[in-house]
């Protein structure tokens, strides 16, 4: 069996050329420079362009801009960097932009520790821009999960039309690990929905411009149109769209609009265009929830984590059941959405459940909300919900865990 | 329904580039004598639409776009230049026009000044009325000294940027500066549309909501103004330059074909003597070569079947200070990379030593110190190994020790056989080979009493 010797930041850097990614425009910052250097080096070799840009609001926007003239673009940051991203974030899920930012998270808060791993964007990402609404954040917890996460990452960005963040940390860029070349898994990278490429012929009907995408005439089409470019139906489906240069025009904005791109403040179509970013993600979270339940009917604990501290949880797991001890584990590699199936059918028996995680106790508010609540409305005890932080900058143990069965 | 006959969406030559929707301007302000100049422009140019996108910023520019009938993106406040940028790039056939006041101007100006250095192909306008429009009046980058806007009652204090020097100082190929009265503007903004590198035309207009008013400034003070200040109008900077994204595509081209990021798989070609996970701490100076001799450890492992992990620490400066690498070697996948206590802990400098404290203390009789004679009095209660560089038989530097003593310490654990490690070199160090290979030969010159 073949192995390889690498880093993360290397797996992603692959993960992302194997998905088609052919723009990258990052801002140097510890410790996600490797992935800046990596896109920006190798993507010429794919025919794609990488971009050291003045700054990190430059560089997602230099993203979507080429998002929206057809690239697949990644961008890469730490947290300090999300911060400036944070307006354009909202502008890519208004806009409806298919991009992946990486996020390799570090000690906060401001500069906090740069060189020092932590989990504490967790609901950073998920909040991160004004309006609440949501985006996708996929967590890999180790090197071959990077890369297969990755691909997976811009699948749901072009497929959802959103803002897709995996969430690693320092330890998971820098660490050289030994990977199973077997464990690289490629997934099928989807498109975003388009227009088709040719003009509408005829392009009018008894006076009437013929939309492109249904191939029926259209009232609602103004004479320079060939198609609506914010046009979802049903409401949770992203429109489809055409880029800059193709044969249609295409209209962007980051202001609520309606079908035409067009500024309004229509109550109704203001509310159906928010319904719309809400539903897009929310109506298919089943369909983007992953994870790795490993789980043992005489168990009485659940560990449930994400990311480097996955991999603690793994280790004490083995190491539990090593001496004949029962304790069950969820790995999440999808933070957001939050799987909730996954992890109501994980929790199920449990009496205890241990959340761990690198920071004060953010994803547990989660766990929290949905067991409660299921238990509430199933007139059930709910388990026990623990936390198992650390916010000091070193790494949560097997043996914090094994002192928590 | 009976089809009628197809007519084409617009018949060329197109005789506007406008749709129908009438412009929302104040009555007076010179951004609709702008957009009707850009419009004689491109009806000039015949660009097909579809070719052509209009990149809007904020505030009552940022109307703009939805007057014409091409693509058109309209932005967050002060980013139009860099999603052009994108744009451009990632299309370079595109014409890309971007759309913004004196505001975005202001806000932007870290992108202003980038995209002028770079010369990306895009065309700005900067509709220059000296404030904020519609956010009520106040005060910009250009408000001129002594002006009055809401934020400046008592008359600007501040001196005004002058955008034309800014982006022409830095590089931009083609830099104007006229008013929204000049008549000759569709022909200046066809040429810029129509040059290759970065062009910005800066075009003062009036705001007959607030600048004008509050400042008693009509065309005629307008066209004063240009003269007190001591300014150019017209074609201020015209160079021959290398367009940024047509160069960047061609360095793409010219690259394409060579494998990114190539798979280096690696199979077992060396035994190892290893039952249980063993923990090997470096612990020396940053910029001492400490984390690549810890990868040479890791990869010569890997040749010898096993796993490997790495775990570095060190400060954000990265030649001064220590240089940790934590080591674990196991014959199963390791997932957790943190060290506790080392099985082994080379200590190589000071530095090193002065982040060891937790490992010295963790470590017992059965684990070993590797140090060179400077520290043989640290107090441990791992039995020590004592390395005299000296010993080695070549010339001891800053970027050799590490791999060094290292490589004695490999010798001394028997972990894998020294093979392994002189084919990791080989393999994975490339130039650095033929520096390495002899350090590792000499390593066993300080083991002089070798076991058995």
């Amino acid at each position: 069996m073949s192995k390889e010797y690498i880093d993360g930041a290397t797996a992603i850097a692959r993960g992302a050329l194997a998905a088609g990614c052919d723009f990258f425009a990052g801002y140097p910052i510890t410790p996600a420079t490797p992935i800046l250097l990596h896109m920006v080096n190798e993507l010429p070799k794919v025919g794609g362009v990488g971009i050291e840009a003045e700054d990190e609001i430059g560089a997602i926007s230099m993203c979507i801009g080429a998002a929206m003239a057809g690239a697949r673009p990644m961008t890469a940051t730490s947290g300090p960097g999300i911060s400036l991203y944070s307006e354009n974030i909202g502008l890519a899920i208004m806009g409806e932009v298919p991009l992946v930012i990486v996020n390799v998270m570090r000690m906060g808060p401001a500069t906090g520790g740069a060189t020092t791993p932590a989990q504490g964007d967790i609901q950073f990402v998920r909040w991160g821009t004004s309006g609440g609404y949501p985006i996708i954040a996929l967590a890999p917890s180790s090197v071959a999960e990077c890369y297969t996460l990755t691909m997976r990452a811009f699948d749901l960005a072009e497929r959802f039309r959103v803002p897709v963040f995996l969430l690693v940390d320092k330890e998971m860029n820098y660490a050289m690990a030994t990977v199973d070349i077997e464990d690289y898994v490629d997934v099928s990278v989807g498109q975003r929905p388009m227009v088709p490429q040719h003009l509408p012929e005829p392009a009018v009907v008894d006076g009437i411009r013929v939309n492109v995408v249904s191939g029926r005439p259209d009232p609602r089409l103004r004479p320079e149109e060939t198609y609506l470019p914010y046009d979802f139906d049903p409401i949770d489906a992203p429109p489809p769209t055409s880029p800059f240069g193709g044969p249609h025009i295409t209209r962007f904005t980051t202001s609520s609009h309606d079908e035409h791109g067009f500024l309004t403040k229509d109550a109704e179509k203001v509310g159906r265009l928010n319904e719309h970013l809400r539903a897009k993600i929310l109506h298919h979270r089943h369909e983007m929830a992953f994870g790795l339940p490993d789980l043992q009917e005489s168990a009485e604990t659940l560990f449930i984590s994400f990311g480097t501290t996955a991999r603690a949880m793994r280790e004490a797991i083995d190491r539990a059941r090593a001496v004949g001890r029962s304790v069950s584990g969820l790995t999440l590699h999808t933070l957001w959405p939050v799987p909730e199936r996954m992890i109501l059918d994980a929790v199920s028996a449990h009496r205890r459940i241990v959340v761990a995680e690198l920071n004060h106790g953010q994803y547990i508010r989660e766990i929290e909300r949905l067991v409660y609540r299921h238990a509430a409305q199933h007139r059930r005890i709910p388990p026990d919900i623990l936390g198992l932080d650390r916010a000091d900058g070193e790494l949560i143990t097997p043996e914090q865990f094994l002192s928590m069965i | 329904m009976a089809a009628t006959a197809p007519i084409t969406i617009k018949q060329d030559p197109l005789s506007t580039y406008k749709n129908e929707r009438p412009l929302p301007f104040c009555p007076g302000c010179g951004h609709a004598l702008i957009l009707n100049h850009l419009d004689k422009a491109l009806t000039r140019l015949q660009i097909p639409p579809t070719q052509t996108v209009i990149v809007t910023d904020i505030g009552c520019v940022g109307l703009s776009d939805q007057y014409f009938a091409t693509n058109a993106f309209h932005g967050l406040h002060g980013r139009s230049i860099a999603y052009a940028t994108g744009i451009k790039v990632a299309n370079p056939d595109l014409h890309v026009i971007v759309l913004m006041g004196d505001g975005g101007a202001g806000i932007g100006g870290a992108h202003l000044i980038n995209a002028a250095r770079r010369n990306i192909g895009i065309t700005v306008l900067v509709f220059n009325n000296f404030n904020f429009g519609m956010t009520g009046g106040e005060h910009s980058v250009t408000t001129p000294h002594g002006a009055i806007t809401a934020t400046t009652r008592h008359g600007n204090p501040e001196y005004p940027l002058d955008i034309c020097a800014t982006v022409g100082e830095n590089g931009a190929g083609f830099v104007f500066r006229g008013t929204s009265f000049d008549r000759d503007l569709p022909e200046r903004i066809a040429e810029a549309i129509q040059y290759e590198g970065f062009a910005l035309l800066d075009i003062w207009e009036l705001c007959t909501a607030y600048f004008a008013p509050n400042n008693n400034f009509g065309r005629k003070e307008m066209l004063g103004l240009v003269e007190t200040m001591g300014l150019d109008t017209g074609l201020l900077y015209y160079r021959n330059v290398q367009e940024y994204a047509h160069y960047m595509r061609q360095l793409s081209k010219s690259a394409k074909g060579a494998t990114p990021l190539p798979l280096k798989p690696i199979d077992p070609e060396f035994p190892n003597q290893v039952q249980k996970k063993f923990h090997l701490v470096l612990a020396g100076s940053a910029g001492a070569k400490v984390r690549s001799a810890g990868k040479l450890v890791g990869y010569a492992g890997v040749m010898s079947g096993l796993w490997a992990t790495q775990r570095d620490d060190y400060p954000t400066t990265v030649k001064s200070g220590h240089s940790i690498s934590e080591i674990i070697l196991s014959p199963d996948e390791v997932r957790y990379t943190g060290v506790r206590k080392p099985d082994a802990l080379v200590l190589i400098s000071q530095d090193g030593l002065k982040k060891s404290g937790r490992y010295l203390a963790s470590m017992t009789e059965e684990d070993v110190l590797f140090t060179i004679p400077e520290f043989e009095h640290v107090e441990t209660r791992a039995r020590k190994v004592i390395l005299d560089p000296k010993q080695a038989g070549i010339r001891i530097t800053r970027t050799n020790l590490a791999l060094l003593l290292t490589a004695a310490a490999l010798r001394e654990l028997n972990l894998f056989p020294m093979d392994a490690m002189e084919a990791a070199v080989r393999r994975f160090q490339g130039r650095f080979a033929d520096q390495n290979l002899p350090v590792i030969a000499a390593s066993a010159h300080l083991l002089p009493e070798l076991p058995e």
